[in-house]
């Protein structure tokens, strides 16, 4: 029907058609899909939840005399930094702590303060503390370097996350009797409430659900600036069970991202502190659909109806690697605000931000109508129901 | 019949002071006490839902007033910053009074102070910390 070759060329001149994964939905519903797909060009979705597999890198510069880091220590604001890279090169994890942070050790810990939640400093423009040692060598002398820095300064800065845009997630509930502090937030006991998290028929894979236009080098929204699909994140596992319409009933595909952090808004990227859990970054990602055909538009019409995923049970089941589902809904049962489990009514409570999501798809939106945003052929596919690729759990073996 | 959660402040020297009782038995006034403690600068705050003939709840809180108790609508004490709630939704079914629900049309939360009872149980369940408390 069109390639992205042309869609680019439509965004040129002005007269590329974009509609969100919400709207979508009701233009299919009313045209039908053969109309629908022959006029839109492109479907934008959006997701905003909590990625802890999220993170930074950064190049601070040469200090005066030099500093190898590498094999040394680094903080930024007391949250230590990876420094297993060249003399000046860190990487800052949305999980890290300060060392005297007391974790669980007054339970439920807060996690007041961790690396997602410096990144979202700097990248809000406020000056931050790094305090750095390296064991001196002949070329790099100095053994210790406490100074301010800001984003603006930095020779790089990148966000790249392993992991991000869960296509599909569990929803959570606790069987036990007694409260849990989980990363799908507090679950209160005898199923007192269910959690989920996914923005369901805004989330782009689940709009895109055989990756047949999402792959690596796809041009994305990222925190607010521009990013791109550097490739399948970790725990990928395409193979899992497919409901007829093809969408994923469990946890499934998975992305990994890279982008300019300078061009990034704090707005976009928040930390966040998961009572009893940790930190983490609350990452808003954005990636535009091209309608190649009429399959494509007919993935990216399906609705919170059609979506189903499957409720665990986050006090035995999961901790235990135990399988097992305590049943089936879909996006539009969870977000009434009530599911029934095991004969019980049980309140909902989302993670991922349905509003921010569908705000995202429309600021990509009027990106790509503005003319400011081409989309990109993927350079590869990534691993797909066929390719045998999967997650695996732990094989552990006794150290001889 | 008038019905209110007010927060009181009891300065140091009437903190061993039976305030509530002469509210029930002066003014037949009904309390349901939401909260009570005493700060670490010996303060006396309690947190209450208030309810009796208009006339008697009027003159009630006069007598408190008189008396040097501080009173307060709770709806001042809890607040929401705005521009660190991302919507998600993780406060909903934790809220013991529906004072936080989820707007099925525009996907928001809403903060229903009058509702709010100062539980705090949204406080640290807030992944973004929005939720405060300022007694």
């Amino acid at each position: 029907m069109r390639t992205i070759k042309e869609i680019n060329e439509k965004i040129k001149k002005g007269e590329v058609v974009v509609v969100t994964a919400e709207e979508v939905i009701e233009l299919a519903r009313r045209k039908g899909i053969k109309k629908a797909a022959q006029e839109i060009d492109i479907v934008t979705t959006g997701t905003f939840g909590p990625m802890c597999s999220s993170g930074a890198f950064f190049n601070i510069g040469h200090s005066k005399p030099r500093i190898k880091l590498g094999g040394g220590a680094c903080k930024l604001n007391d949250v230590p930094a990876y420094t297993g890279l060249a003399a000046v090169d860190i990487y800052l994890g949305a999980t890290a702590l300060p060392d005297d942070d007391p974790r669980n050790k007054v339970y439920p810990g807060e996690f007041k303060y961790g690396g997602a939640h410096v990144i979202q400093e700097l990248v809000a423009g406020q000056d931050v503390r790094l305090e750095a040692s390296g064991y001196g060598t002949d070329c790099y002398p100095r053994k210790k370097l406490e100074t301010l820095i800001n984003l603006k300064d930095l020779n790089e800065a990148v966000l790249f996350n392993i992991r991000n845009c869960y296509q599909n997630y569990n929803v959570a509930v606790n069987l036990t009797e007694k409260i849990i502090y989980t990363y799908m937030g507090t679950l209160k006991p005898n199923l007192g409430n269910a959690n989920y998290c996914s923005a369901g028929q805004l989330s782009p894979l689940l709009k895109d659900p055989f990756y047949r236009t999402i792959g690596i080098g796809t041009k994305i929204f990222l925190g607010g600036g521009i990013g791109y699909v550097a490739w399948q994140g970790t725990q990928h596992n395409p193979g899992v069970p497919r409901t007829d319409n093809g969408i994923p009933r469990y946890p499934s595909g998975t992305l990994s991202v890279i982008g300019d952090l300078k061009l990034m808004s704090s707005q976009w990227l928040v930390g966040t502190s998961l009572l009893g859990y940790g930190a983490s970054l609350v990452v808003g990602i954005g990636v535009p659909i091209p309608i190649l055909d009429e399959e494509t538009l007919k993935y990216a019409a399906l609705s919170d109806e059609e979506i189903y995923t499957q409720i665990v049970d986050y006090g035995e089941s999961y901790p235990q690697c135990t399988p097992g589902s305590l049943g089936e809904v879909n996006y539009a049962q969870l977000k009434s605000g009530k599911i029934t489990v095991a004969g019980k009514q049980v309140p909902t409570g989302g993670f991922s931000s349905y509003s921010k999501a569908l705000e995202i798809a429309e600021e990509l939106k009027s990106w790509i109508k503005k003319g400011d945003f081409l989309l990109t052929e993927p350079v590869a596919y990534l691993p797909g129901v066929d390719s045998g690729y999967k997650c695996r759990p732990l094989t552990e073996r006794p150290i001889v | 019949m008038t019905s209110k959660r007010i927060v009181l402040h009891f300065p140091h020297r009437m903190v061993d002071q039976p305030i509530v009782y002469k509210l029930v038995k002066d003014f037949d006034l009904k309390f349901n006490i939401l909260k009570a403690y005493v700060t670490p600068k010996e303060e006396g705050l309690m947190v209450l839902e208030l309810s009796g003939k208009k006339e008697n709840f009027a003159k009630g809180v006069e007598y408190l007033e008189s008396s040097g108790v501080r009173i307060q609508p709770l709806s001042q004490d809890v607040i929401r910053d705005e521009s660190k709630c991302t919507h998600c939704g993780a406060c909903v079914p934790i809220c013991p009074t529906s004072a936080l629900i989820l707007d099925q049309r525009t996907r928001k939360v809403e903060f229903h102070n009058n509702k709010c009872i100062a539980c705090e149980l949204c406080v640290k369940v807030c992944p973004t910390r929005a939720m405060e408390v300022r007694f």
